[in-house]
């Protein structure tokens, strides 16, 4: 135990500031994002990530948002294991027409209000999937999106400047 | 084998591997088949291609590995009987292979039970296939039934959770039946599929140049090992070495990769085993690592920084000295907390002869990469193949007999020293000289393969080139094909709630093997 607790000393405490909110990642026909839904969430925030088919790059920058740097706890966001309990829908990949039925039944599952945030260069457009007999491509072909967040993948800074664009209150668009 | 004695004359394939090719009648497939697998050998991959427009039928492409090297048999198929002898009889890990050729081709294997759909869900009917050249990929067509025939298991007490395709966390997509009494599961079953997005049709008369960025996004956390791959059989087509300094370079790139996902896994198994600590501790080395890795590499998980003809990273003085620096520190870091791991009764208890696959069943089930090495399959395409640089490099396989959970752990803590150990000697005997020189064009109906052993097991390519250097038929690999019936092996006799951690010790890729 005494080497547990070494560690922990010597390590210190790595969280990062975070980055602003990106609000150019909010998407222009977004129709969830009002001033009823921040009041409602303000910066208590629970994810649920469904993966509708990515190349699991997005995942493992989800995952990065847990460590020690990015503290995603630390601001009062965390990811929960049933979309009952979830506020914002975060999708990766493309969704290919295998997932397309299990993405739709997880976003009608969540409580209203909700939010959706694309996520990666596929969620955005179908990135380099596009769309095919197997892919829908880009997720708001299947699920109406409020934020999408570029990148092969995103960075954790970018998630986070998105994920806290879905959540800031702003008039800007 | 003595490759004097094979069935059919072999030619070999000039690159970086050893490489032989024959063409075979269905006799001698079943033959070379069975004596491959007599002298110990395995089955790397199984695919098909349309040859209709090459004034063929169809054709049968399968993989092995003996000890001279991987032998790669292709078996002509006429059109109008789409027929060939099933081979999951010598080789179980065959039957999806067949089934996803049957569902993607419409080639079927004879005499075997199992024709179920393995790839295809509900996307595209069952009387079309995607990689008939006929078929049109923008087509979308309207869902098909989707019920799929589990095997059911009866008895008193005995009950079914179904589990997934979206899991209670972040992880990729796939449903899980298990049959179970109490909380000891009796049978798990497995039905993946749900990432396929057409990665084989796609790459159809693509360029290699394109090719190479979509080949790097088959498996996100392998793109190295895969974009090494893809170049290897490009570059074995066109008949071209790249410069050596670009090979050394391509090997940095791979050990890196292989540490970032062991630092990942070794924190998840932590976490698993209610370790929070573990995560913290790992999880901050590795988002260390790649951010040295978006410094000096361009991207954070080295995604399109491998390509044909060489690597487009370089690297002066003063990054070498960061480098290994780097790996000095990483080294400190990861001894500590192995210690930690180690000493950890409640660790340990947890990890211990849990999920076990013995050596005999590894064996016959062709368990591969760093799960099989945990099981005493002593295979590493580094050590028994080494390509430039390994081959001055010595790697030192790690291996372990007892094939649970702990093993898995015990082999990746080992593999990471290794892999630091090669970093090092990497960096210090990095040979001068150009990263990149342009790639020769392609030969019409060329035809190679790149075989790398990625941290998760060994990676293979297998490239078909048409006219005009656009790709006739590509087909990347995932060991996780390999791996992913034994983990149903695995979890046997086990309580449910261990599931989560036996399948993080195996982490097997479903977009690698949904394609």
């Amino acid at each position: 135990m005494h080497k547990i607790l070494f560690q922990i000393l010597r390590t210190g405490i790595q969280t990062e500031h975070p980055p602003e909110a990106n609000l150019d990642y909010r998407t222009p026909d977004a129709q969830q994002l009002h001033e009823e839904i921040l009041k409602c969430l303000g910066k208590a925030l629970v994810i649920r990530h469904v993966d509708a088919g990515s190349c699991n790059g997005c995942e493992l920058e989800i995952h990065a948002l847990n460590t020690p740097q990015y503290n995603i706890e630390g601001l009062g966001i965390k990811f929960a294991a049933s979309p009952r309990h979830a506020d914002l829908l975060l999708v990766t990949g493309p969704v290919s027409r295998h997932m397309e039925e299990a993405l739709k039944r997880t976003f009608d599952a969540m409580p209203e209000p909700k939010l959706v945030v694309a996520v990666g260069d596929c969620g955005c457009n179908g990135g380099i999937f596009g769309e095919s007999y197997a892919s829908c491509g880009r997720v708001s072909n299947v699920i109406p999106v409020d934020v999408v967040i570029p990148g092969c993948p995103p960075t954790p800074t970018q998630l986070l400047q998105g994920i806290l664009a879905a959540v800031t209150q702003s008039n800007a668009r | 084998m003595d490759l004097h004695d094979f069935p059919a004359g072999l030619t070999a394939i000039p690159g970086a591997m050893p490489v032989w090719h024959s063409e075979v009648s269905p006799e001698q497939l079943r033959v070379a088949c069975t004596r491959i697998r007599e002298d110990g050998g395995r089955l790397v991959s199984l695919w098909g291609s349309d040859e209709r427009q090459r004034g063929g039928g169809f054709a049968l492409h399968v993989a092995l590995v003996d000890q001279p090297g991987l032998i790669c048999l292709t078996l002509p198929i006429a059109a109008a009987s789409p027929e060939y002898p099933a081979i999951d009889d010598l080789y179980p890990v065959a039957n999806r292979m067949q089934r996803a050729a049957y569902d993607l081709l419409g080639i079927r294997a004879q005499g075997t039970a199992d024709q179920r759909p393995w790839l295809r869900h509900s996307a595209w009917p069952a009387d079309a296939f995607p990689l008939r050249k006929e078929f049109n990929a923008k087509a979308a067509y309207p869902a098909s039934g989707n019920k799929y025939p589990f095997v059911q298991v009866t008895g008193n007490g005995v009950h079914e959770i179904a589990v997934g395709p979206v899991h209670a966390g972040t992880i990729e997509p796939g449903h899980f039946r298990f049959s179970v009494v109490g909380e000891r599961v009796l049978r798990l079953e497995e039905r993946l599929g749900y990432t396929h997005k057409g990665i084989e049709k796609l790459a159809e008369n693509m360029s290699v140049a394109d090719a190479a960025k979509l080949v790097g996004r088959v498996s996100g956390d392998s793109t190295a090992a895969y974009a090494w791959a893809f170049a290897m059989a490009a570059e074995s087509i066109a008949g071209f070495t790249p410069p050596p300094r670009s090979l050394w370079l391509r090997a940095l790139l791979l050990e890196r990769e292989r540490i970032a996902n062991h630092l990942g896994d070794l924190g998840y198994l932590g976490n698993d085993v209610a370790l929070a600590f573990g995560f913290a501790q790992f999880w901050r080395l590795k988002e260390e690592w790649l951010r040295t890795q978006h410094d000096l590499f361009g991207h954070r998980y080295l995604m399109d920084c491998i390509v044909p003809g060489g690597v487009r990273s370089e690297l002066n003085a003063t990054d070498l000295v960061r480098l290994l620096d780097e790996a000095e520190a990483l080294e400190q870091q990861v001894t500590k907390l192995q210690d930690i791991y180690h000493e950890h009764a409640g660790v340990q208890d947890r990890f211990l002869s849990t999920g076990r696959v013995a050596p005999e069943l590894a064996a016959r089930l062709g368990l591969t990469g760093l799960a099989g090495r945990a099981s005493a399959q002593a295979w590493d395409l580094r050590e028994q193949y080494p390509a430039t640089p390994y081959d001055r490099l010595e790697v030192r396989m790690a291996t372990q007999r007892n094939g649970d959970v702990a093993a898995r752990v015990n082999v990746r803590f080992d593999e990471i020293y290794e892999s630091l150990r090669l970093v090092r000697l990497i960096l210090n005997g990095l040979p001068a000289g150009a990263t990149m020189q342009e790639l020769p064009p392609l030969p019409d109906n060329g035809f190679g393969i790149g075989w790398v052993e990625g941290w998760r097991g060994e990676v293979l390519v297998a490239l078909h080139i048409g006219k005009d250097g656009a790709i006739h038929r590509l087909h990347p690999h995932d060991p996780s094909w390999q791996n992913w019936p034994v983990l149903e092996h695995a979890v046997i006799g086990n309580i449910v709630p261990d599931f989560p951690l036996i399948n993080k010790s195996f982490n097997l890729s479903y977009s690698g093997q949904d394609l």
